[in-house]
Parts: structure tokens; C-alpha cells; sequence
């Protein structure tokens, strides 16, 4: 299975100060990347690097290479709209756009990147529901507010959004951690049906999480990427003592 | 020294169970020595206690047991953690094997007092010693996780090995020159095996320990040289 995603050398800096430290990560086609590590570490600020959304901060700079299929992301010519398209990105809230109906609210994404016409659209909003799940328990209400549906169901529904665009790799930042647990094993089961399609990298503070949901893991540690392995290797006997403390509970 | 869980109640459920293990470890050791003191002593009290004491054995072993699961399902247990309890769920079965040995000694003894003496024995509390010694050893590496300890108790394991052969060949002339002792000699023969067996299995506990401590499994590796000899 070859390397979707590559990251070479990335630093995030924020002013002065260097949130993430030269982190190099293969994000393995069609199998789900974890990244672990204490609040702070820069989990969040890698994810973001890789759909390039510090690109909207102005004291933000990325150097290093992001690697979408050999190509880098952060290239001269590259189009960042183009990218968030084949890279999509799922938030830690649901956030559903709260003035629009369910069926909108799928094929919001796919509109900024087109016209579809309505044969399309309904095509399109039916298959990506169907995709998480939702399908079954939605579908008589389409046209009802999106806020009217539970947690778990907006964030399945914001997952659908993002998988309406047809992008090939999926972001995901803390996806559970709004959830309750009978939401978050269901989302955990559509993780685990994604990446029959897509390649996923996940930021869980829950490590059960990523040892349930990963097939890889990355622990960032200060902005550091300390160690990187199957996730398998990870949980039951890393290499470096600092990733044990961590997964075992002994960070003091 | 090992850094504390961040969760103190899980630091305390696991050092319950390492406490559980010394213990069992320890009533092993006393059934080991008793059983053959029962021997040489010619005491069938003794090897009659020895046999009562398995009872404690096999409560503490499902005890532990119990407890290792219920920290599987509470906690979660990953990385050293889990090497530990999975370690402990082994070194359980592996004890209460040893007390089934030291029974199947005090058994024997018991035969044996029935009859006049063979001879003088010497070289079977030896083995006993170097058994008994192996068992603890082997649970000391695991409570401070001492690779080099581990490593020296599947060491002795060789001495011991060739301590029962000695013994086995020296049985055997018994038998050849005076086959009226056949009887006692097969049976002191049986309690030399199974002194054998309680090292092979302070052996394997041993080889688990490292495991636990380097995560890299050695067991169905070629055997090390002896460090026991000539002490
Ligand atoms: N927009 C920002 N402006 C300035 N500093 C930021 C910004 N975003 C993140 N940081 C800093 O980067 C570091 C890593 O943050 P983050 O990636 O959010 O950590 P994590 O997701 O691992 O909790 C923190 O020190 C944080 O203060
Ligand atoms: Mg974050």
C-alpha cells in the first residue's frame, strides 16, 4: 500500500514561536493515521498545515514539505481551494450551517466547488448519507433545520459534508469528543468504513480511541513527533520511554 | 525507578497483584523445601502439610486471576502495563503448576518413609536448593523487572538439568546391582523429575520476565551457558 501523504520537515511557526518542530509523517493510502499527544502538543496545528488552513492566519508560516501524491501542497502555483477539496477536514464541534436544511447542508461543499444540477444534487446528498449512516434516519426530513438533529447525527451529517466533495484524504479533529459513547462507536464504525475509500488521519485525546480506530499512530510530544508505528507496535510495546509514559498514563 | 500512573488506584490494583504473586511464590518455596525435608527427615507430617498448602495455592491462583481480569476490563491496560498483567495471568499458572509438582513430591515421600532408606540423600536437597532458589529468583526479576536476574535463572536452568541426569545414573546402578530397590529408586527417581520440572517452569517464567522488560520474546531460543556450576 503506498504513501498517500507525506510530510517532510514540517514546522508551524506562529510569530516566533515554533509550534510544530520538523515533523516528518507517511500517511499510509487507505488506512487510518492517529495522532496522539498531550493538549498543547500541536496536534491540531499539524492537522491544519496539511489542508493549509493556517494559510487564513496571517502570523502563521509553514516550511517543509506537504506531500499530496508527490506533489507539495504548499507549491507556488498550488490552488489552496483545490486542495481543501481533495483534503477535507472534520471539527472537533459539530457544525452543521445552522440556517440551512439537512439536504443543503450535504451539498453545501459541492456547490462552492460547482454547479449540480438537481438530479445530481439529490444523487450526491443520498449517497453521502447513506455513506455515515444517516440515510435511514433522516430521509423523511431532509428539508427540516440541521439543528434539529442529536450530536452524534450532526457530526455524522458534517461528515457527509465533507464526503460529498469527493475528497481523498480526511481530516478529522477530535471528531468524538462532543460526542457521547454510543455516538462516538458509531462514528468510529464509519472511520472504520472510510478508508475502504479514503485515506484518514485522526487527532484523538482518547488513545483507546486510537489504538480502536488507527492502523498507525504518531505521538507528538512539544511540537515533536516522538515516535511513529503501527498502532498495533504502539500499544503494546513502543521503542521510546516517553511514548510509554504517555499511553500508560504516567504523564506527570 | 518506574514512574507512578497519573490514577493512583491503578498504580494500587497493580501492585495488589504483584503482592499476590509474592505470595504465592513464597508458599511455593516453602512446599519445595518442606517436601523434600519430608524426605530427609522422614517426616510424613510435613509432606501431609505440604499437600494442605497446594489448597492456598490453587485459591490464590484464581484469585489472581480474577484480579488481573478485572484490571484488563477496568483499565485498559497498554504497553508495559499490559506485558505486566498478561506476564502475571502466566506466572499464575506456572506457581500453581509448581505446587501440583511439590504435591506429586510429598506423595511420593510419604511411599517412600513407608519403607527403610535407600541412602543417604545429598545430591536430591541440592536440586531442591537450586529449584527453590530458580522460583524466587525468577519472581524477584519480575516484581523489579531485572532482565539480568531473568537471565541468570534460565542460566541455572543447565545445572539443574545436569544434576538430574547425575542423579537418574546413580539411581540406576542402585537398581542394577540390588533390583529389591527398584521400587524406592523409580520413585525417588519421579521426585528428581519433577524438581526438574518446577525449574523448567521458573524457567519460563523467567524468559516471560524478559519479555516483559524488552519486549522481545526469547523463548524456543537455543539455551545459554550454565552460571550455577561449580558454586
Ligand atoms: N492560531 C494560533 N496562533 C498562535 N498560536 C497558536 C495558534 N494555534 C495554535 N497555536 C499554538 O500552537 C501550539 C499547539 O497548539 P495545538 O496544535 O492547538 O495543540 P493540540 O491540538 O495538540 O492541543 C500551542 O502552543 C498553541 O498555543
Ligand atoms: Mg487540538
Amino acid at each position: 500500500m503506498g504513501i498517500k501523504l507525506k510530510l517532510e520537515g514540517v514546522n508551524v511557526f506562529f510569530g516566533n514561536n515554533r509550534a510544530v518542530k520538523d515533523v516528518n509523517i507517511d500517511f499510509h493510502a487507505n488506512m487510518v493515521t492517529a495522532i496522539i499527544g498531550p493538549s498543547g502538543c500541536g496536534k491540531s496545528t499539524v492537522l491544519r498545515s496539511i489542508n493549509r488552513m493556517h494559510d487564513m492566519v496571517p502570523s502563521a508560516r509553514v516550511t517543509g514539505k506537504i506531500l499530496l501524491d508527490q506533489t507539495d501542497i504548499y507549491e507556488k502555483n498550488a490552488d489552496p481551494v483545490s486542495i481543501r477539496r481533495r483534503i477535507g477536514m472534520v471539527f472537533q464541534k459539530p457544525n452543521p450551517f445552522p440556517a440551512m436544511s439537512i439536504y443543503d447542508n450535504v451539498i453545501a461543499g459541492y456547490k462552492l466547488n460547482g454547479r449540480a444540477n438537481r438530479q445530481e444534487s439529490d444523487e450526491i446528498v443520498e449517497g453521502s448519507l447513506k455513506r455515515v449512516a444517516l440515510w435511514d434516519e433522516v430521509k423523511d426530513r431532509l428539508k427540516k433545520s440541521a439543528m434539529e438533529l442529536s450530536g452524534g447525527q450532526q457530526q455524522r451529517l458534517c461528515i457527509a459534508r465533507t464526503i460529498a466533495v469527493r475528497p481523498e484524504v480526511i481530516l478529522m479533529d477530535e471528531p468524538c469528543s462532543a460526542l457521547d459513547p454510543i455516538a462516538t462507536a458509531k462514528i468510529e464504525e464509519l472511520i472504520n468504513e472510510l478508508k475502504e475509500q479514503y485515506t484518514v488521519a485522526i487527532v484523538t485525546h482518547n488513545m483507546q480511541q486510537a489504538a480502536r480506530v488507527s492502523d498507525y499512530t504518531a505521538f507528538l510530544y512539544l511540537g515533536e513527533l516522538i515516535e511513529f508505528d503501527r498502532t498495533g507496535k504502539i500499544f503494546t510495546n513502543p521503542e521510546k520511554k516517553h511514548t510509554e509514559d504517555y499511553i500508560t498514563g504516567r504523564f506527570g | 525507578m518506574e514512574r507512578e500512573h497519573i490514577v493512583k488506584q491503578y498504580d494500587t490494583e497493580l501492585n495488589e497483584i504483584r503482592e499476590k504473586l509474592l505470595e504465592m511464590g513464597g508458599k511455593v518455596e516453602m512446599m519445595i523445601s518442606n517436601s523434600v525435608k519430608a524426605l530427609v527427615d522422614r517426616d510424613s507430617e510435613l509432606a501431609d502439610q505440604t499437600i494442605i498448602l497446594d489448597h492456598e495455592i490453587n485459591h490464590l491462583e484464581v484469585d489472581t486471576d480474577e484480579r488481573c481480569l478485572e484490571v484488563l476490563a477496568r483499565w485498559q491496560p497498554t504497553a508495559r502495563d499490559l506485558r505486566f498483567i498478561t506476564l502475571a495471568l502466566k506466572i499464575v499458572t506456572d506457581l500453581e503448576r509448581i505446587g501440583d509438582q511439590c504435591v506429586s513430591i510429598a506423595t511420593r515421600v510419604k511411599e517412600l518413609n513407608e519403607e527403610p532408606p535407600l541412602k543417604p540423600y545429598i545430591d536430591l536437597p541440592r536440586l531442591a536448593e537450586a529449584s527453590s532458589i530458580m522460583v524466587k529468583e525468577a519472581l524477584d526479576a519480575f516484581v523489579r523487572g531485572d532482565e539480568q536476574l531473568a537471565m541468570k535463572v534460565c542460566n541455572d536452568d543447565q545445572f539443574v538439568d545436569d544434576l538430574n541426569i547425575q542423579i537418574q545414573r546413580e539411581l540406576l546402578t542402585f537398581m542394577m546391582e540390588d533390583p529389591s530397590t527398584i521400587t524406592r529408586a523409580l520413585k525417588l527417581n519421579y521426585i528428581s523429575k519433577y524438581l526438574e520440572r518446577i525449574a523448567d517452569h521458573s524457567t519460563n517464567v523467567a524468559e516471560m520476565v524478559i519479555f516483559m522488560v524488552k519486549g522481545k520474546d526469547i523463548r524456543h531460543t537455543s539455551a545459554p551457558q550454565s552460571t550455577l556450576e561449580g558454586q
